[in-house]
């Protein structure tokens, strides 16, 4: 419905002749200006532009932070006090570089939610999805890369850690290969650091894809049914652009709470102790964002069939994997979860799910959480992190292998409106649609 | 319902809790900075370096302050004549412009505070095999900030708990991960002189008063930062008001 929706007249010669060359304001127009937007859009569905935001936000701090900073294993960590105590402003710039980070996965990870309750990745929006997917592990990449820029004991050792996970499944040479010598050492910082430089650029690229795909197909809706016409849209600009500038306003407000008074309130301590490659520190964290896919590599304590480090890791893997095949395990053909009572409540518990192993992956292994007994070396006993984080894993896999398959054969989903324009009159809405012909003769 | 999931998911997100240590909590420390409205007493700071150039700088450096910092507004605000003064107190390492060999001159507030040790080897073998490290940043190192400072330094006389071995050249503090600490008790009453006489001359108040220092060469900023933060708050809630009222006239005609 969304493609070739194109309404665009160049008004003067000048704009004709540049329309039969480059349509580049056709182009914008139809997407920017006049793209046709379901008109029942809550605001969970703002969370797009608001990750646009959080990476413009992120490159524009970024490359003024990289005119400062050096990649340099004896010069980083100092590099970075020099932003913080004599560049202009620095201290801003790295405190919005660094919660930046935060906040654009606590928005990416609203913007899968919402995918994921109303359906947005199910047809004809798979492609879409995938392309959300591919955002969601670059800028996990990105993420980690940065986190090691700083060269503190978290940068260092959390570096140490990822690159032997992944020595763990492809061997010693590859992680050789990707520390550029025999440990985490300069030449690891400084491959790190241009890589972070370039992922942000490519996430932008992908995004564009993604927007591509969105427009091409557009947008899903909380109902989950398509529009039928002009009735149940409204052109994007002003509409949706006049909903994005407040509610990226009242994003910015959290963000400035977090920058301006809790600018550390996110990150660990440790991340102010300068690295040294022969001191380990005794807990080792991620950053938070990546802590759901730590507690659930820590999850597999066990042996089976293959040895618990590498099960770990397939396991880790295998969480984000997953994700791609979401829209084909899901097989309910209603999309939006207002009409699956069942899944509602499996969608909520996978939230809480996901929250609470994101807690688990922060913790020391083997905290007890609920003592039971005393072991016999006298340290407590009982349900530690670890069985959290085995139960986490259990339900992180089985919503998506076991619920999403079966839900759709054995729910029954509650009436479909008949269209947009009726759900959003049966709401409550008064008075008449500007330019839409409501059809009161079909309310229930 | 529905809200109160989605407000405890976001709770676990954003509360994180921090990572158990096995010591003990420090104890709660008023300091004029705590909070939003929070800004660092002058005064105090100055006690504080006072107490870190005549106790503290026998062992620990403090290398990303330079002089200069130390008559900075939102700090401990020297003036200009005392910043000078300061530095020229110090023979800081320098190139002799005739001969290039290695030579000292009189600090200059441009200079960062000269370390007590030339390397860390020296500092090591100094002491006891550990060396004291930079205190710059000490205060955003640990759980905890300034008042973990002020715990260790006043935790040294409690008496050692039973099943807990203090080995040679370690000292028990409650405070500190593990139980021991290399450093020996730093402080005692009566030690540093302070130029006013109502100040107490107690391990506490000059345990105070070097955190709070140390709270401000960790994050000289803080000040600015906050006064910054209240503008960028105040503007972006206005401005949320007035596209709030836009978005509704914008919407007003259409069911949504």
């Amino acid at each position: 419905m969304a493609s070739g929706h194109s309404n665009y007249t160049p008004s003067n010669g000048l704009t004709r002749w540049l329309d039969e060359r480059l349509p580049i304001i056709r182009f914008a127009n139809d997407n920017l200006l006049s793209f046709p937007t379901p008109k029942n859009l809550n605001y969970w569905y703002t969370f797009g532009a608001i990750l646009f935001y959080c990476l413009v936000i992120q490159i524009v701090t970024g490359i003024v932070l990289a005119m400062h900073f050096v990649p340099n294993s004896a010069l980083a960590f100092s590099s970075v006090e020099y932003i913080m105590r004599d560049v202009n402003y620095g201290w801003m710039l790295r405190y919005m570089h660094m919660n930046g980070a935060s906040f654009f996965f606590i928005a990416v990870y609203v913007h899968m939610s919402r995918g994921l309750y109303y359906g947005s990745y199910k047809a004809p929006r798979e492609i879409l999805w995938i392309l959300g997917v591919i955002i969601y592990l670059l800028m996990m990449a990105t993420g980690f890369l940065g986190y090691t820029l700083p060269w503190s004991q978290m940068s260092l050792w959390g570096a140490n850690v990822i690159t032997n996970l992944l020595g763990a499944v492809l061997g010693q040479d590859f992680t050789q290969w990707l520390w550029g010598g025999f440990s985490v050492d300069n030449p690891t910082l400084q491959r790190f650091f241009s890589l972070h430089y370039l992922l942000p650029f490519v996430i932008l690229g992908v995004s564009v894809l993604h927007v591509w795909a969105l427009h091409h197909v557009g947008n899903n809706n909380p109902t989950g049914i398509d529009p039928k016409g002009p009735q149940d849209t409204v052109p994007l600009m002003p509409y949706y652009t006049a909903k994005y500038y407040f509610v990226i306003t009242l994003f910015t407000i959290a963000f400035a709470v977090f920058v301006f008074f809790a600018p550390n309130l996110l990150g660990h301590a440790d991340h102010y102790v300068e690295g040294n490659p022969l001191k380990t520190p005794t807990h080792i964290a991620p950053e938070w964002f990546l802590g759901a896919f730590y507690a659930m590599l820590r999850a597999i304590d066990f042996n089976l069939i293959l040895d618990s480090k590498i099960l770990g890791v397939l396991v880790m893997l295998g969480a984000i994997g997953i994700l791609f095949i979401v829209p084909w395990l899901d097989t309910s053909r209603v999309r939006s979860a207002n009409y699956r009572p069942v899944y509602w409540w499996c969608f909520w518990i996978f939230c809480a799910d996901f929250a609470m192993l994101s807690w688990v992956g922060l913790q020391p292994a083997g905290t007890v959480l609920v003592q039971m007994g005393v072991a016999a070396d006298g340290s407590p006993t009982g349900l530690n992190v670890t069985h959290l984080a085995q139960i986490g894993t259990l339900y992180y896999f089985a919503f998506f292998l076991v619920i999403m398959p079966l839900l759709g054969l054995f729910e029954t989903p509650r009436t479909l409106p008949e269209s947009i324009a009726q759900s959003v009159l049966k709401r409550g809405g008064a008075g008449t649609p500007a330019g839409a012909a409501a059809a009161p003769e079909t309310r229930i | 319902m529905r809200k109160s999931i989605i407000a405890a998911a976001f709770a676990s997100l954003a509360i994180l809790p921090a990572a158990a240590s096995g010591a003990e909590e420090p104890p709660h420390v008023d300091y004029s900075f705590a909070g939003v409205f929070g800004t660092f007493d002058p005064v105090q700071l100055q006690r504080g370096f006072q107490v870190y150039k005549e106790v503290c700088a026998a062992c620990h450096s403090l290398k990303f302050v330079a002089f200069r910092n130390l008559g900075d507004a939102g700090g401990p605000h020297f003036t200009e004549a005392e910043v000078k003064a300061l530095a020229a107190g110090y023979d800081v390492a320098a190139i002799d412009n005739e001969t290039g060999e290695a030579t000292t001159r009189k600090g200059l507030p441009s200079d960062h505070i000269p370390a007590p040790f030339p390397n860390e080897i020296a500092a090591k073998a100094a002491n006891n095999g550990s060396a004291p490290p930079d205190l710059s940043l000490m205060a955003k190192a640990r759980e905890g900030n300034a008042s973990y400072i002020h715990a260790i330094l006043t935790g040294y006389d409690h008496p050692v708990p039973e099943g807990v071995q203090v080995p040679e050249g370690g000292n028990y503090n409650p405070y500190f991960p593990g139980g021991v600490i290399a450093m020996p008790k730093p402080l005692s009453d009566g030690q540093v002189e302070y130029a006013d006489a109502s100040v107490p001359r107690t391990v506490d108040q000059y345990a105070k008063d070097v955190s709070a220092f140390l709270m401000w060469t960790a994050e000289p900023k803080m000040e600015v930062r906050k006064r910054v933060g209240f503008g960028a708050i105040l503007f972006l809630g206005a401005l949320s008001v007035l596209l709030y009222l836009s978005y509704r006239r914008v919407w007003r005609n259409v069911d949504h």
